[in-house]
């Protein structure tokens, strides 16, 4: 059998309040290697996020096994969580969460504060560098994140997902914010970083966007209806071309 | 290290970014703890003020006031009521007496206010009706000329010993020995002047200010009394007071006829007593007046838990942020607590400053108005101050701190 780094079984997510209760995820199963790129897309209120925040350590599944590198998460801490989001996940928003009055190395630097392994603060100024120089970064380390252009942010948020080394990066809408021009570096930069070997799991509304990805799982109504891998999708288009 | 100096920075910039918001937030800290370091301060100067000036008269001293004395209570001519119990005939019963050689000297008193006149010049001033001992009673010193002598205490003569400042109202220049005023429209001749002495202590007129004329003249002529308002004796040894007290209220008990201690209808008190009883008297007042310098640390305390609340509603993407990317509760908990300490620790610093100037410039002001006022800042009350603050920190903050950590990242992340 092969080892997964992520093994989702059945996965529900539900959201309760008085009156109302929303399933926000039904019934998701999945299985995720080292090395994939992943598009979970769909439209707005599909549940895409959601999962991915579930599979991010963010949130609890309400029902389900989330297996992450063989190991059930249902009884980790709240402390192991945090852990496991600074040493194995990296995270990239819409909105990119930039510290306003922290410069770019700052921002980058942020996760390894809350790093508990030990490091002396030369490798660490080595992972912000090399980081920022995966996005290319590195001339801005010392400019406020306020002084960025959107695509630059993304960028600089980009490396701060990376600094840690995380075995997977979630990217939620990463180009949402961002004039096309800017997206499309972003994109690519992602791309980059998985023909490198790092794992990715992109969120998305757009197509376009998704069709970077090499497999893309198709939400609706917190249901997968689609996996399907993009080499895959391309020889059925080509054969309904030759049709 | 990083991980402290890193949130320090940060909450720094944080403060920056909304000067007036942080400024109004510290000065609600500034104005309490220099309320603590001023009343310590000022508490203190005034206290050693008035105790140096009780000493000043000497503490060997024992008073003996007529009327009953409640326990450890003022007697009551303290609170201006006129007890005749006590005469001149008792003085001279405790003088007399062979029983008690640690007694020096003794004198007796009588105390009023009135109008005084010079050529041109009147005014009203406090009279002391007193016995010849008193120069040697009050450690007393004379400018010029002479205090009265016994023969004078005893014939009803009018000869006068003006205070220091008395005497320059109403002579200026010139020399008073040898002058005339009117008491009470009666002739005095001035024999002396005393030297100047700022205050003549707790329960004596202020010295300066007052004029002198022997007992019976102040007695019979002025006031149209036959008591004594009070005596005092100079005792050799001050550590011997308790036996004369016991000494001279036995004698007090024979000549007043009193079988029953209940019945005393006098009451003796000494100057370690006296000076004891100010103390507790002004320590309570400074309590109090630190409890009402408590209450502003108070609202500033609440002041940082208000404005720490508005915070991380305003930074709850911040909190979200720091929570995705490995934070756990106790960091977010941290960096918090790092804020309102700062914040507090800066109110803190300034407030102790501002409190030591304000005492300082107290200090120079009583000076100026003539008091011997000490500059006093105990290490005890910047200690205090310090640890105050960064307790107010602490303890305003780790509500709102809490509050921040127990948001879920995810919720806050979605914030707008």
């Amino acid at each position: 059998m092969a080892s997964f780094l992520i093994k989702a079984e059945n996965i529900d997510k539900i959201y309760s309040n008085e009156s109302v209760e929303t399933r926000a995820v039904q019934g998701v199963s999945f299985n995720l290697t080292e090395g994939e790129f992943v598009a979970i897309m769909g439209p707005s209120g599909s549940g895409k996020s959601t999962l991915m925040q579930i599979l991010g350590f963010l949130d609890y599944p309400t029902e389900g096994r989330y297996l992450f590198r063989g190991k059930d998460t249902k009884n980790f801490s709240a402390d192991e969580l945090a852990k496991i989001r600074n040493e194995e996940v990296g995270f990239v928003f819409q909105t990119f969460n930039l510290l306003p009055r922290a410069t770019v190395l700052e921002n980058v630097e942020l996760p390894l504060l809350y790093d508990t392994r030990k490091s002396n603060k030369e490798e660490n100024t080595q992972k912000i560098k090399k980081a920022l120089e995966e996005v290319g970064m590195v001339h801005r380390i010392n400019h406020f994140s306020n002084q960025l252009s959107g695509g630059e942010r993304q960028r600089v948020a980009i490396a701060r997902a990376l600094v840690n080394s995380p075995a997977v990066v979630f990217a939620d809408e990463p180009t949402g914010n961002l004039d096309s021009k800017s997206g499309i570096q972003v994109m690519k930069i992602l791309q980059d970083l998985n023909n490198e070997g790092k794992t990715i799991i992109l969120v998305t509304h757009e197509g376009y966007t998704a069709q970077h990805a090499k497999r893309i799982l198709q939400m609706v109504d917190g249901q997968i209806i689609k996996d399907e891998s993009i080499a895959e999708r391309r020889m059925a288009d080509g054969e309904k071309e030759l049709k | 290290m990083l991980q402290f100096l890193n949130p320090v920075k940060i909450s720094y910039r944080n403060l920056m970014a909304s000067k007036l918001r942080s400024l109004l937030t510290i000065v609600g800290i500034v104005i309490g703890v220099a309320a603590v370091i001023i009343i310590f301060a000022v508490g203190k100067s005034a206290q050693k003020l008035i105790v140096d000036q009780i000493q000043g008269v000497g503490s060997n001293l024992i008073a003996v006031m007529p009327g009953a004395a409640e326990d450890d209570g003022p007697p009551a001519t303290i609170m201006g009521i006129s007890i005749t119990t006590l005469t001149y005939s008792d003085l001279k019963a405790i003088i007399n007496s062979t029983g008690i050689p640690e007694i020096e000297a003794g004198a007796g008193y009588v105390d009023g206010t009135v109008g005084i006149s010079q050529k041109d010049v009147n005014l009203n001033a406090s009279l002391t009706g007193t016995t010849a001992s008193y120069m040697d009673v009050e450690n007393a010193a004379l400018l010029s000329g002479r205090f009265f002598n016994i023969d004078e205490e005893k014939n009803l003569s009018r000869v006068v010993v003006l205070g220091n400042s008395i005497a320059r109202d109403l002579f200026e220049k010139d020399d008073p020995v040898g002058g005339k005023i009117k008491i009470k429209d009666q002739n005095f001749t001035v024999i002396g002047v005393l030297e100047e002495r700022s205050s003549g202590g707790f329960g004596v007129a202020d010295q300066d200010g007052a004029v002198f004329i022997p007992l019976k003249t102040a007695q019979k002529l002025i006031l149209g009394i036959e008591h004594l308002g009070y005596i005092r004796l100079k005792i050799s040894n001050s550590e011997m007071s308790e036996l004369v007290e016991a000494e001279v209220a036995s004698i007090l008990r024979q000549e007043h006829n009193i079988q029953d201690i209940a019945n005393d209808d006098f009451t003796i008190r000494d100057q370690a007593t006296t000076v004891e009883t100010l103390n507790q008297i002004t320590d309570v007042l400074r309590y109090f007046l630190l409890a009402v310098g408590s209450i502003s640390l108070l609202v500033g305390g609440i002041g940082i838990m208000n404005i720490m609340l508005i915070v991380i509603n305003q930074r709850m993407r911040e909190i979200g942020l720091r929570k995705a990317i490995g934070a756990r509760d106790t960091d977010i908990i941290i960096q918090f607590l790092i804020e309102t300490v700062t914040i507090s620790s800066i109110g803190g610093i300034v407030g102790i400053f501002t409190g030591v100037v304000v005492s300082f410039l107290v200090s120079m002001v009583a000076g100026a108005m003539g008091y011997t006022w000490s500059f006093i800042i105990s290490p005890f009350s910047i200690i205090t101050a310090v640890l105050i603050s960064v307790a107010i920190g602490v303890i305003f903050g780790i509500y709102p701190a809490k509050k921040a950590a127990k948001i879920s990242p995810m919720e806050s992340l979605r914030y707008e």
